[in-house]
């Protein structure tokens, strides 16, 4: 089955899911991200790569970090950035999303930077645009949230260098987590020795053997001697329809407090995706400990997201 | 008119015939079999050499999408797209809209179908008023109109009561009910079948569970009611262990799968292909080699298309958002006879689960309907013409239904039907 994210160069002309992309390509997207870092700290932040495109964030659920964070990442790129929040507007008035994607198209877009709630939709963007138009997954359901997964990499290698002695710890809820989808298949694709998943059997999808995850339902039995953590958000909703009885109840056998995180190896890294529910997965002292590198993942999404659409932009037609 | 088909290689899996023969129709019936009458004056000759006849195919579940549809799909192309397959008697499912509840819709449908003079149409009728699952339907009159077994479609039936009553007034006239065996709680929500592909897509899961709870329930109420049920779709092979069993103990079971079934499996969604949204949801490899198995040994009695035309609206959606269902009823011979090949299954046997058994199935309801699904002296003549050796491709210039969305669109296929009559008409040929 061809890989949809890739041209027939084999370049990435949309980035959809971290599953199914080859190790180069991962490495690059680190790689390039990396140049990007530093524009942080300079005085005049934008470089010219994506001048007179048009980046449009299509947000068809709710999110203020990750569109603001795209929004950031194509500015530095001095691309035009238009967002669209469609829940408000289209779909409500009946449009269809391939309505809502050609019209756009007409608007002269270059990018669609997409969110949707259901698990596979950039797929269906990607297959229905002109070719000279890029899509990238914002995340999908419970499907995939690749930039996300790349800048956990790029976090993971920033602080352990290499992927082939850690092994990865994911806690929380895993069955609805795109997060934590694209994370194991970017690990397992870089090398990490070992991923591991923690969280009680209601929040764990069935078949993670099979992707190559040893499955924890103990903190403690999970977490020993692991270099990094990755904590997942839980929802409030997940204590309706029987998953959960109670975030109080969550936190003290899953929240990540620093009894816990003793199991960790003690140069442990702590991450989480945000936004954090403090006293529900993570306990503050660990959210605002030494080894929590949650602020760097911020700084370092804005890198990885112009990286990714620097890219895509540059994949031939 | 008096028609004779020469030459033919005669499939009749019911009187176990692979040979060559003529066949001389009259007044709509089959006449001569074999060595024909030279006195039989034909008013056509058909030269069946190089093809194969088969008796008229009987598809156990064709939406129609009417009455309610009509933008998806009318009678007219839907049942152009079954003579175009061979099919030649259609079971229609009752979740229409209106549902067929109420004999006045299925007199009506019947109507239709009679006013087009083409395939034989057998609807179900509804078993609880609007399909809601609270009150009975008039089975009786519904049958008096036309309905040959009782159906809840793919609509929950939540009440246990409900349903316990509903077969108990089914056995009271000796009506089939024709269920699908899925549990609504279970089911809920779900969109591919719970498992390793579910979850590395974030699709989320339907567990087999939800097939294996409804079949346990179903088996337990029919021990005590003793109605004959027809079980649609069986997806698992936990599924099928149990309908295995209950045959064996001797319950009045029968059961069919899909097309779909019996070629793909879930990982063939890929990247979320909608054409791939089906329902019940596509299984893993292990239960589609279980399908194939039960295929083989008898615990599985027919194959239908399932035959669902749904329009580009309802397609071009992502995954989980996209109408479930797929157009079939034309592909239903060559992949059957795909399946044959593949597994080397003898095509006589192959050709059963699509002629024989299903009428067996339609008629143990139904003993008043005229024979169908095999070919002897003094039966209506519907039959196909078939050309065992033909290739041809899925795709919108050779579908005649209103949807072409298949899993299927874009494949090569074995076999092309080049003929169909029902009632001793030719109602359809290729050009």
């Amino acid at each position: 089955m061809h890989n949809p994210q890739l041209n027939r160069h084999g370049e990435l002309t949309h980035l959809l899911s971290t599953e199914g992309l080859p190790k180069d390509i991962l490495t690059h997207i680190l790689d390039t991200a990396q140049t990007f870092v530093p524009l942080a700290e300079r005085e005049v932040k934008k470089v010219p790569l994506l001048r007179g495109k048009s980046v449009f964030n299509l947000f068809f659920e709710n999110s203020t970090r990750t569109r603001t964070t795209f929004e950031i990442a194509a500015k530095r790129l001095s691309a035009d950035v238009f967002n669209l929040n469609i829940n408000a507007s289209s779909t409500s008035k009946g449009e269809s999303l391939l309505d809502t994607i050609s019209n756009l198209t007409a608007m002269q877009a270059d990018i669609f930077v997409v969110r949707h709630e259901a698990s596979g939709a950039p797929y269906l963007i990607a297959q229905h645009v002109e070719p000279h138009i890029h899509v990238v997954n914002a995340g999908d359901g419970r499907h995939a949230h690749p930039t996300q997964g790349l800048l956990d990499m790029y976090t993971i290698r920033h602080f352990k260098k290499d992927f082939s002695n850690l092994t990865v710890a994911i806690v929380g809820d895993i069955l609805h987590s795109r997060v934590a989808r694209s994370d194991i298949h970017a690990l397992t694709t870089l090398g990490a020795a070992e991923i591991r998943a923690i969280a009680p059997l209601t929040l764990l999808p069935g078949g993670l053997e099979q992707m190559g995850v040893r499955v924890f339902t103990n903190m403690e039995q999970g977490l020993k001697d692991v270099d990094v953590i990755i904590m997942l958000r839980l929802q409030n909703e997940r204590m309706k329809g029987a998953l959960l009885p109670s975030s109080q109840e969550y936190f003290k056998h899953y929240g990540l407090t620093r009894e816990k995180l003793a199991y960790a190896k003690p140069d442990a890294i702590v991450m989480h995706p945000g936004p954090m529910n403090r006293g529900v997965e993570i306990d503050s002292a660990v959210a605002d400990g030494d080894q929590a590198v949650i602020l760097n993942q911020v700084n370092f999404g804005i890198a990885v997201r112009m990286a990714v659409m620097s890219i895509v932009a540059g994949a031939s037609q | 008119m008096k028609i004779l088909i020469k030459n033919g290689r005669l499939l009749d899996p019911k009187n176990g015939i692979d040979q060559i023969c003529d066949i001389s129709i009259a007044s709509g019936r089959v006449v001569g079999i074999g060595k024909v009458d030279p006195s039989f004056e034909a008013k056509r000759v058909i030269d069946a050499q190089g093809l194969a006849v088969v008796p008229g195919l009987i598809d156990l579940s064709v939406r129609l999408r009417e009455p309610g549809f009509e933008h998806r799909a009318t009678l007219e192309s839907e049942m152009h797209a079954s003579l175009a397959g061979g099919v030649t008697s259609l079971v229609i499912p009752p979740d229409t809209d209106p549902v067929l509840d109420e004999p006045g819709l299925v007199e009506m449908l019947k109507h239709r179908a009679k006013q087009l003079n083409q395939a034989n149409l057998y609807p179900l009728g509804a078993m609880t008023l609007g399909l809601k699952g609270e009150i009975i339907t008039e089975m009786a009159e519904l049958t008096e109109a036309g309905c040959v077994a009782f159906s809840q479609a793919v609509r929950p039936l939540i009440d246990y009561g409900v349903l316990y009553r509903t077969m108990l007034y089914a056995k009271t006239f000796d009506y089939t009910l024709w269920l699908h065996p899925f549990d609504a709680a279970l089911s809920k929500g779900g969109v591919a079948a719970s498992g390793a592909f579910a979850s590395r897509t974030g699709l989320a899961g339907v567990p087999v569970q939800a097939e294996t709870i409804a079949l346990h329930v179903l088996f337990e109420l029919q021990k005590s009611t003793g109605v004959r049920l027809h079980l649609c779709r069986v997806s698992s092979a936990a599924g099928l262990d149990l309908v295995r069993k209950a045959k064996a103990e001797g319950l009045p079971v029968s059961c069919d799968v899909s097309i779909n079934q019996i070629h793909l499996i879930d990982q063939d969604i890929g990247f979320f292909d909608s054409n791939y949204r089906l329902d019940p949801p596509l299984r893993s490899q292990r239960d589609r080699d279980a399908i194939r198995q039960g295929l083989a040994d008898g615990t599985i009695d027919a194959i239908c298309s399932d035959h669902t035309p749904v329009d580009d609206d309802g397609k071009l959606l992502p995954f989980s958002e996209a109408e479930q269902g797929a157009t079939g009823v034309e592909l239903l011979f060559s992949l059957v006879y795909k399946w044959a090949l593949e597994t080397k299954i003898p095509v006589l046997d192959a050709l059963a689960k699509i002629t024989t058994q299903p009428a067996s199935i339609l008629l143990s309801g139904a003993p008043a309907l005229p024979p169908c699904g095999h070919l002897d002296i003094g039966v209506p003549a519907d039959l196909a013409l078939v050309d065992l050796d033909a290739a041809w491709v899925v795709n919108r210039e050779s579908i005649y239904s209103q949807s072409c969305h298949t899993p299927f669109f874009g494949y090569e296929l074995p076999a092309k039907v080049k003929m169909t009559l029902v009632g001793g008409r030719v109602v359809w040929e290729s050009a």
